[in-house]
């Protein structure tokens, strides 16, 4: 397949042509054909479960292609481990980033190469000093990294590559874990990198970012290879239009609140995690029955741990959260209880949080085991009860279309889309007066996505109080009623959905007290 | 002062065979496989390298006993680590669980070695007959200038060679670990094995050669109690799986780290062996004081015999405890890895 | 080019990759598969050691358990091999069974081995102290208990470490079982009879007050082993309905796939770890019990006897499914017999069983792999060429 739009600056580096790789019965890329050229940042866009990982897994030797041919400089080549792929100069910086965590930064560096038998930290130390300088990096060698923070992380994974030689280097989606400042360093680097000649591969689904620091833009959509385009050639319309196949006009249904009670408050949330790190400081807000509060902000902001708390799985450094009854209006604080508890105060809680399989469902068990997994203690036998949660499984398979050969299926078997439909299915089967839901649309279908938020939506209108955070301001912006803004793990505004505008909420997200006044002043924490 | 040396001495020599089997079960656990067939390994180690030996210096009249040492080392090294090779294959090619597939190597080098062992003491004419004297001459042989310097000689220069080669080998396995890029690229895979593996390391080889590695040293503890410690001949009284655990404990012990298993193994082999010092001491204290303490029964051997597991658990413990980094378990110890999991 | 592309172009030969989906009979065609294949091995070695036929071989091992004395004897005495038999397989498949829900969990509970011999301690314990004193059936009650809460305890600690500070559960509980079996030297030591044989003889020989009585009174060998069968069935069944259908066997399976997932459901993971590590430690306790008063009838430091261990295999090939641990148990202690049959006509050391009970092992673990995971050879596209 030829690319329709042919530059003339840079010579191939890299051409992938006709691959395929499947997972069982799941067709991850279906003859998926990519070049990439020297001295270009090319932007790899495509939705969550397009292939876009896969493709470039095959580039760096994690996985190994069913079918199809990848040649480097114009010969053929076989990389069958990353070692295959560091030899034809061929780097990949890692989302989950690929260190080890009691080595230091030299160690990590020069992990697999092998290059004296008695390691050298002194002239490991001398490389990596001049890369920083050529670059703009800054990386301490002797640190370790579990006392790294994230973009340290992310620095000594490219610092890394570039160690090695790499001049085609991959990053799959590195900005998800950066502040906005950190993204512009990071951008400032990879131009440098490309003056310096090397081919630098950006795996990402922000258009603005594929706007701002790309060359070229290939699309891939489900696997398929739907074509390239120049940036200054193209705009966010079109690419998105590539990207998810027809024009997003988004128009999910938004009835006005009817009537809306106050739920739920929180005052002055501050919480700690397990590594002493502060995640929430100082976070106060109120939804309301019968709307959609929808969170926003960038990914590790603290929406999991404001969802969290709330749910009664973290521990509440300071702060309270209060439930308001729906008819009575009587008040319960729900601090310091766990989700016991507030099952037992006939709390009508429903939670679908962000990992699924790992904390939302037992992955090895049947759709029907896992509908009792909240009320598997009713009735007062020891034994389980096993008939309703049979029927509320069959209830949920029809109601949201779930596609299972059957009820005893484990849902690790289920695609993710089923799997996601039966966890909603049975965190909105109970009737909640309060709905928390953690990315509840990642990597799910555009179709699977309308029912999602059809769903929420429906409980809105029942009178449940909604809280819904989200990654895609444009569906925040349409679905929601009220938008709180999460910034560093405090709240940088609370907004009208109808009213405000992505530019508005963008700002928020990114700079703490556009709107608020200055907040309270920081506790230091011991550890 | 005698019983001091005595107790010293004792556990240098106990404490030896331990630390063989601690060393190759270290290098073994660095690579992220927990093998609990160590007292198998060694078990198959020491009865290796006796029979060996055993048919070399039976079947040759002039045999010469450097050789015969050669041939019982080569041996023991050679059968350990094929046993290694098998709980490699079964755990890293076939994914078995590697508790599972350890404790059944325990099982069946036990059977092994003890079988072989009684036909061999069949062969030989009746229990203790196996003679292996010019073999295991050379594993005891100690320099006889150095031996006889009063107090030091008896604390330092009176053992057989391999007693020094372990601590040779505690020290430069430790320097590989730390200092050189296979130990880098080791430490790598037992921690994390799939970063190990997109840093171009052969997770599959590593983890093979460690762990045949790695048996073959515990393997030489096993060949070591065999020659030196009960002089070259077979006892089927379940010592080795004992001292085999032990090496189990003395990896923790040590915080998986192989100097610190020198003194670590000698301080259980002199914990194993107080019970027998305690009542000259007990005497002495008696004797000195105007005390009256009580003999020790010998029902209280067992209870300072326990004294080992206790203090290890209490390392664990510890450990767990204070949480620090360094000194945790390598991270995906008993975590097999296959590189297209999705 | 075609230089470059021969030194370039390689492609994997094997292709691995998870199966997700095979049925249930194929599985179990795998493993009868791995047991055959371990038969054929034993076999073979079984000629190259004997030089008998292994058919013949195998078949008097049948002979040695179902009754090669069958003739000239009196009923009881011509099937004792099979009593014996049936007898170690409840023992062991006891074990196994109070391993399930440890190991269903994902706690890796090594010690059985110590938790037996702590049990053991107990029960001989009542049977020396109180067998004067109580008549034999509350005894027996006394010694259950006693050895129930004996092994409860050696299994309490790692728990609570496991719990609180993670502490490394595998290697807690495997020094555990050698600081029981210290313990079991000392209380040896301690209670010797006769004075200075540093053993216990048969205790409570006379009067048998503390042992499990025959069913069928007055035959030699004792019938006794119906009631262990009997009751240990009991204790599967029981086990096989408490892990599928109660609601702590459903928190022990969350827990075990996902503590994050176990605690979004309320479920509370320290005193899930707690209770399941101390009742699958109190089973094996009860099997120590077992030992003591329906098999030995004294104490000794094998009277766990690697039980302990060869139980924790029973339960892991049997997927934690007590019903199939019948068959395993029963299969390995059959073996076991046999192979000591074997050994006993060729007059070699008994430990030859190990090697066969080991070859077995090696080979149905290796067979698993078949199961979860599918081969494909790709010889088509084999080197550079195409």
């Amino acid at each position: 397949m030829e690319s329709t739009i042919q530059f003339n600056s840079g010579a191939p580096a890299v051409q992938m042509i006709d691959i395929t790789k499947t997972f069982g019965t799941v067709v991850a890329n279906n003859k998926v054909s990519l070049e990439i050229r020297r001295g270009e940042i090319l932007s790899l866009l495509g939705e969550n479960g397009s292939g876009k990982t896969t493709l470039m897994n095959m580039l760096s030797g994690i996985y190994y292609p069913d079918s199809g041919t990848i040649m480097v400089d114009g010969r053929p080549v076989s990389i069958r481990s990353p070692k295959d792929a560091f030899d034809l100069r061929i780097g990949m910086i890692h989302q989950h980033f690929k260190l080890v965590d009691v080595l230091t930064a030299a160690e990590n560096i020069i992990l697999g190469l092998n290059e004296k038998f008695v390691l050298d930290l002194k002239n490991v130390r001398k490389t990596v000093e001049e890369i920083c300088g050529r670059y703009g990096f800054t990386v301490d060698p002797n640190k370790k990294v579990y006392n790294m923070s994230v973009s340290e992380k992310q620095t000594l994974e490219i610092v890394k590559v570039l160690y090695r030689g790499a001049d085609i280097l991959i990053l799959d989606e590195p900005t998800a874990v950066l502040t906005p400042q950190e993204t512009q360093k990071l951008f400032a680097v990879m131009r440098n990198m490309k003056e310096d000649g090397k081919s630098i591969v950006i795996i990402t689904h922000k258009l603005h970012e594929v706007m701002e620091i790309s060359d070229r833009v290939a699309v891939l959509r489900k696997g398929e290879y739907i074509g390239d385009i120049a940036t200054k050639d193209t705009d966010p319309q079109q690419l998105t239009d590539m990207m998810v196949g027809r024009a997003v006009s988004l128009n999910i249904d938004r009835p006005d609140p009817v009537n809306p009670v106050r739920r739920l408050t929180v005052t002055g949330l501050t919480v700690i995690d397990d590594d002493g790190v502060k995640k929430l400081h100082n976070v106060s807000f109120a939804a309301m029955g019968g709307e959609i509060l929808g969170v926003a902000g960038i990914s590790g902001s603290g929406q999991k741990e404001l969802l969290e708390a709330i749910a009664g799985l973290r521990i509440i450094e300071s702060g309270d959260i209060t439930y308001y009854e729906p008819h009575t209006g009587k008040a319960v604080s729900l601090l310091g209880m766990n989700p016991r508890d507030i099952k037992r105060l006939g709390v009508r809680l429903a939670f679908v949080p962000e990992d699924r399989l790992g904390m939302g469902l037992v992955g090895s068990m049947d759709l029907a085991d896992n509908m009792m997994l909240k009320s598997y203690k009713k009735g007062r036998l020891p034994l389980t009860e096993r008939k309703s949660p049979k029927q509320l499984a069959e209830k949920v398979v029809q109601d949201l279309e779930v596609v299972t050969p059957s009820i005893s299926t484990p849902v690790r078997k289920l695609s993710g889309g089923n799997v996601q439909k039966v966890l909603v299915g049975r965190e909105v089967e109970g009737d909640p007066t309060l709905l928390l839901s953690a990315y509840a649309v990642r990597g799910l279908d555009i179709n699977t996505s309308y029912t999602i938020y059809r769903l929420m939506t429906e409980q809105k209108q029942r009178g449940a109080a909604v809280v819904y955070v989200g990654e895609d301001l444009d569906v925040l912006l349409e679905l929601a009623d009220r938008i709180l803004v999460l910034c560093s793990g405090q709240v940088s505004g609370i907004v009208d959905a109808r009213t405000t505008t992505k530019e508005e909420v963008g700002l928020l997200m990114t700079h703490l007290g556009a709107m608020q006044t200055e907040p309270a002043d920081d506790k230091e924490v011991e550890a | 002062m005698d019983q001091l040396i005595s107790l010293f001495t004792t556990a240098v020599t106990f404490g030896t065979v331990i630390m063989y089997g601690a060393m190759g079960e270290i290098l073994t656990e660095k690579s992220g496989n927990l093998n609990l067939g160590v007292p198998g390994i060694m078990y198959i180690g020491g009865i290796a390298g006796l029979i060996g030996s055993f048919f070399y210096e039976n079947g040759n009249p002039n045999a010469i006993p450097f050789v015969g040492m050669l041939i019982a080392l080569v041996c023991a090294f050679a059968a350990a680590a094929l046993a290694g090779l098998l709980y490699s294959f079964l755990t890293i090619t076939l994914r078995a669980n590697q508790n599972v597939t350890g404790l059944t190597l325990t099982i069946f080098g036990a059977g092994f070695a003890n079988y072989f062992g009684g036909s061999l003491n069949t062969m030989a004419g009746g229990v203790g007959q196996i003679s292996v004297a010019l073999t295991s001459g050379v594993f005891r042989y100690s320099v006889p200038a150095l031996k006889t310097i009063p107090v030091a000689g008896q604390l330092f220069f009176s053992y057989g060679y391999m007693v020094y080669l372990a601590i040779i080998l505690a020290i430069v396995l430790n320097w590989v670990i730390s200092r050189t890029s296979v130990g880098l690229n080791l430490r790598a895979v037992g921690e994390n094995a799939a970063t190990a593996d997109a840093a171009g390391i052969n997770v599959t080889r590593y983890k093979y050669l460690a762990t045949c590695i790695g048996a073959g040293i515990s393997g030489l503890g096993g060949l070591y109690y065999v020659m030196d410690y009960i002089k070259g001949t077979w006892a089927n009284d379940g010592n080795i799986e004992a001292l085999g655990w032990l090496a189990v404990a003395l990896v923790i012990f040590a915080t998986w780290k192989s100097v610190r298993a020198i003194w670590g193994a000698y301080l259980f082999g002199a914990l194993y062996w107080l019970y027998n010092f305690v009542p000259s001491f007990i005497e002495l204290l008696n004797n000195t004081f105007g005390w009256s303490i009580p003999p020790m029964t010998r029902a209280m051997q067992q209870i300072i015999q326990m004294l080992p597991y206790v203090v290890t658990i209490i390392v664990l413990l510890f450990v767990s405890f204070r949480k620090r980094k360094e000194d945790q378990p390598p991270a995906s110890l008993g975590i097999p890895y296959f590189r297209e999991e999705r | 080019m075609s230089n470059i592309r021969k030194s370039l172009v390689r492609e994997p030969i094997i292709h691995i990759s998870r199966r997700t989906d095979i049925p249930r009979w194929h599985g179990w065609l795998i493993r009868c598969g791995g047991v055959l294949a371990g038969l054929l091995l034993s076999g073979l070695i079984i000629f190259l050691f004997f030089k008998v036929n292994p058919i013949s071989a195998y078949g008097s091992m049948i002979n040695g358990v179902f009754g090669e004395k069958w003739a000239g004897k009196t009923f009881y005495d011509g099937f004792a091999y099979s009593f014996a038999w049936i007898r170690d397989t409840m023992i062991l498949l006891l074990i196994a069974v109070g391993l399930a829900p440890a190991f269903k969990m994902r706690f890796w509970n090594i010690g059985a081995e110590g938790q037996i011999l702590v049990g053991a301690i107990a029960a001989a314990a009542c049977m020396i102290f109180l067998g004067a004193r109580v008549p034999s059936g509350l005894l027996l009650v006394i010694m259950a208990v006693a050895a129930v809460a004996a092994g409860a305890v050696w299994g309490l600690l790692p728990a609570l470490a496991k719990s609180f500070w993670k502490t490394n559960e595998t290697l807690f509980t495997l020094m555990m079982n050698y600081i029981a079996l210290l313990l079991m030297e000392f209380f040896v030591a301690k209670w010797e009879d006769p004075p200075g044989s540093n053993s216990i003889s048969i205790i409570n020989r006379v009067d048998k007050t503390g042992w499990i009585p025959p069913v069928i009174e007055g035959e030699t060998f004792g019938t006794s082993f119906l009631v262990i069968t009997v009751l240990v069935l009991i204790f599967t069944t029981l086990m096989y309905v408490y892990l599928k259908h109660s609601k702590q066997g459903y928190e022990i399976a969350v827990v075990g796939e996902s503590e994050n997932t176990a605690r979004y459901s309320g479920i509370s993971v320290k005193k899930v770890v707690v209770r399941s590590m101390t009742l699958s430690s109190a089973i094996c306790g009860l099997a120590g019990f077992f030992i003591v008063a329906g098999r030995d009838h004294t104490i000794s430091d094998t009277t766990a006897g690697g039980r302990g261990f060869t139980a924790i295999i029973v339960a892991w090939l049997a997927k934690f499914n007590p019903f199939v641990m019948i068959l395993i148990a029963a299969f390995l202690t059959f073996m076991d017999y046999g192979a000591k049959n074997i050994a006993t006509r060729f007059n070699v050391p008994n430990d030859f069983s190990q090697i066969i009970t080991g070859i077995l092992l090696f080979c149905i673990l290796g067979c698993e792999f078949f199961i979860n995971y599918s081969v494909k050879l790709d010889f088509g596209r084999k080197g550079g060429k195409e």
